[in-house]
């Protein structure tokens, strides 16, 4: 869990998928049929090579930072009691890279290749919100 | 078929005004189409084509059109963002070369508060939910520049430093003081590694330009200045993998040379869009100014600094020191470009003997999705 507000974003039925398997503690993303490439983010089609059939697939939550940076201006309101707050770019394990926010004790201590594990916001049944967390050793 | 040749800018205007409380934005559209017409020497009778971009919101070429009384028989209100207006001039030329119409007002008019947020979008939900700002998401390039070639926020402040010692000649820039590299540092940071310093303005405003037939053009007392070549594109997850290292310049820019038959060698001026210092640097080497991951080495030690620097770029202060119109800086490069042809840039700026310019503009968000749009330009006679 992090202090970032989890605000229920706008849902569809093409992608609330993703939104209920991150509820449930999980991250999920289509992945093609064809070309076999995980789609970021998620859509009912491949983007990639046109294909229309994809099957969600669970992944393991494990990445790394490719890019962050530390935000100290907050966008809006619901932001303005969370800064400074890291917003990262992560490469997924399996190779898909998202938008997402690194919650850490200490952001002075975040690195481009930092081993990352998923955490999950739960907003509802429906919804949650994957952020990641630096990963523990040992 | 190539634009090159089939169409000119006969007329460009750029609004003084950086505060507008007292204009609407249709107001601001009317000041600027009248500015670039009585630059040009035409009249609003004589457009037969409008080209803005949508930021008004609704069917803006329709309502546009309508509000200056104008019979347009081509309208185009293609919207990617800061770069609208230089792919309007390239959709203008083609449409030119093709007979569809002869005199196109190519327009940018807007209030720095008139972003709307856009939730059906099909990636809102993937980016919003985390609070992204605008500057944070030019950050996260800046970051990875960094960690892969080992770019200073020294090297990006040279950029800041060279647009502020061009932007005290301007009077009408928002910010025309000059600042050192150690002044940009010590600014207090936004989204690390990015400084307040490294940020453009935001201001209202706008400017305008008419594109014309050769034959028109000829007809005209002021000195035009030639399309050479146009290239337009988009960088976005899908075709970059998010790769953050490049943006769609590294498109546009070689489909715009390869149309004028010309090589970043030959630029003598370049207007780049600078709406973060970090734009400007990564654009520059995407263009071909110097080769990805040097654009670090590239821009110190004055190379951008007018009018005796190896590339004079942005000479009337640029978005990060003159104005950034409704946060769309792509018409004020051109503009400049355009002065920097005819010969009319501040004195102190102009780049002597000056005979192909480059401008380029970006819109969106380089970390996201970005459009770009390369125009090169030559004198008359080009």
């Amino acid at each position: 869990m992090s202090t970032l507000p989890s605000l229920s974003p706008p849902m569809t039925p093409e992608t609330s998928p993703f939104w209920r398997a991150a509820a449930a503690g999980s991250l999920a993303l289509p992945r093609c049929n064809e070309c076999e490439r995980l789609i970021w983010y998620p859509r009912e089609f491949c983007p990639h090579c046109g294909a229309d059939q994809v099957t969600w697939t669970t992944l393991t939550g494990r990445g790394h930072i490719y890019s962050y940076t530390v935000i100290r201006r907050a966008p809006h309101p619901a932001f303005a009691g969370s800064v400074p707050y890291a917003l990262a770019v992560v490469e997924l394990e399996e190779g898909a890279r998202m938008m997402t926010n690194v919650v850490s004790d200490d952001l002075d201590d975040l690195a481009i290749g930092m081993a990352l594990t998923a955490v999950y916001d739960r907003v509802s049944d429906e919804c949650g919100i994957v952020r990641f967390r630096p990963t523990r050793e040992g | 078929m190539s634009i090159r040749g089939r169409a000119f800018i006969v007329g460009a205007y750029e609004h003084p005004g950086r505060r507008l409380p007292d204009r609407s934005t249709p107001q601001i559209f009317r000041d600027v189409a009248t500015g670039a017409l009585a630059d040009a020497g035409l009249s609003l009778g004589d457009i037969d084509a409008v080209f803005c971009d949508s930021n008004i919101g609704g069917l803006s070429s329709l309502s546009i059109s309508e509000y200056l009384g104008v019979r347009s028989r081509y309208m185009d209100s293609t919207d990617i963002g800061g770069s609208s207006y230089l792919s309007h001039i390239g959709h203008a030329s083609a449409a030119i070369a093709a007979g569809k119409c002869h005199v196109a007002l190519v327009m940018l008019a807007g209030k720095s508060g008139s972003q709307v947020p856009a939730p059906e979008l099909p990636e809102s939900s993937f980016e919003s939910t985390y609070g992204p700002t605008v500057v944070s998401e030019y950050a996260l390039v800046a970051s990875r520049h960094r960690y892969e070639f080992g770019t200073t926020s020294e090297q990006l402040a040279e950029i800041k430093v060279a647009a502020s010692l061009h932007a005290q000649y301007n009077p009408h820039a928002l910010l025309p003081k000059p600042v050192s590299v150690e002044e940009v540092i010590s600014s207090p940071v936004i989204a690390d590694p990015l400084h307040r310093l490294d940020c453009c303005v935001v201001t209202d405003g706008g400017g305008a330009v008419v594109v014309v037939s050769p034959e028109i053009a000829r007809s005209l007392p002021r000195r035009s200045v030639k399309v050479l070549g146009h290239g337009e594109a988009v960088r976005h997850s899908v075709n970059t993998g998010s790769d953050l290292t490049f943006s769609p310049a590294v498109w546009s820019g070689p489909a715009a040379f390869a149309e004028a038959r010309l090589s970043p060698a030959d630029v003598d001026y370049a207007s780049i869009y600078d709406s973060f210092t970090i734009t400007v640097l990564v654009t520059l080497e995407d263009l071909g100014f110097c080769p990805k991951g040097t654009g670090g080495s590239f821009v110190s030690g004055g190379t951008l600094v007018a009018p005796f620097g190896a590339l004079p770029f942005n000479t009337d202060g640029g978005g990060l020191c003159s104005n950034h119109p409704a946060f769309r800086g792509g018409m004020t490069k051109v503009i400049e470009a355009v002065r920097q042809l005819r010969g009319e840039a501040q004195p102190a700026v102009q780049v002597p003997g000056c005979q192909i310019a480059l401008a380029h503009g970006s819109g969106g968000s380089i970390a996201t999705r970005m459009g770009a749009a390369t125009l090169l330009l030559g004198v008359e006679d080009a």
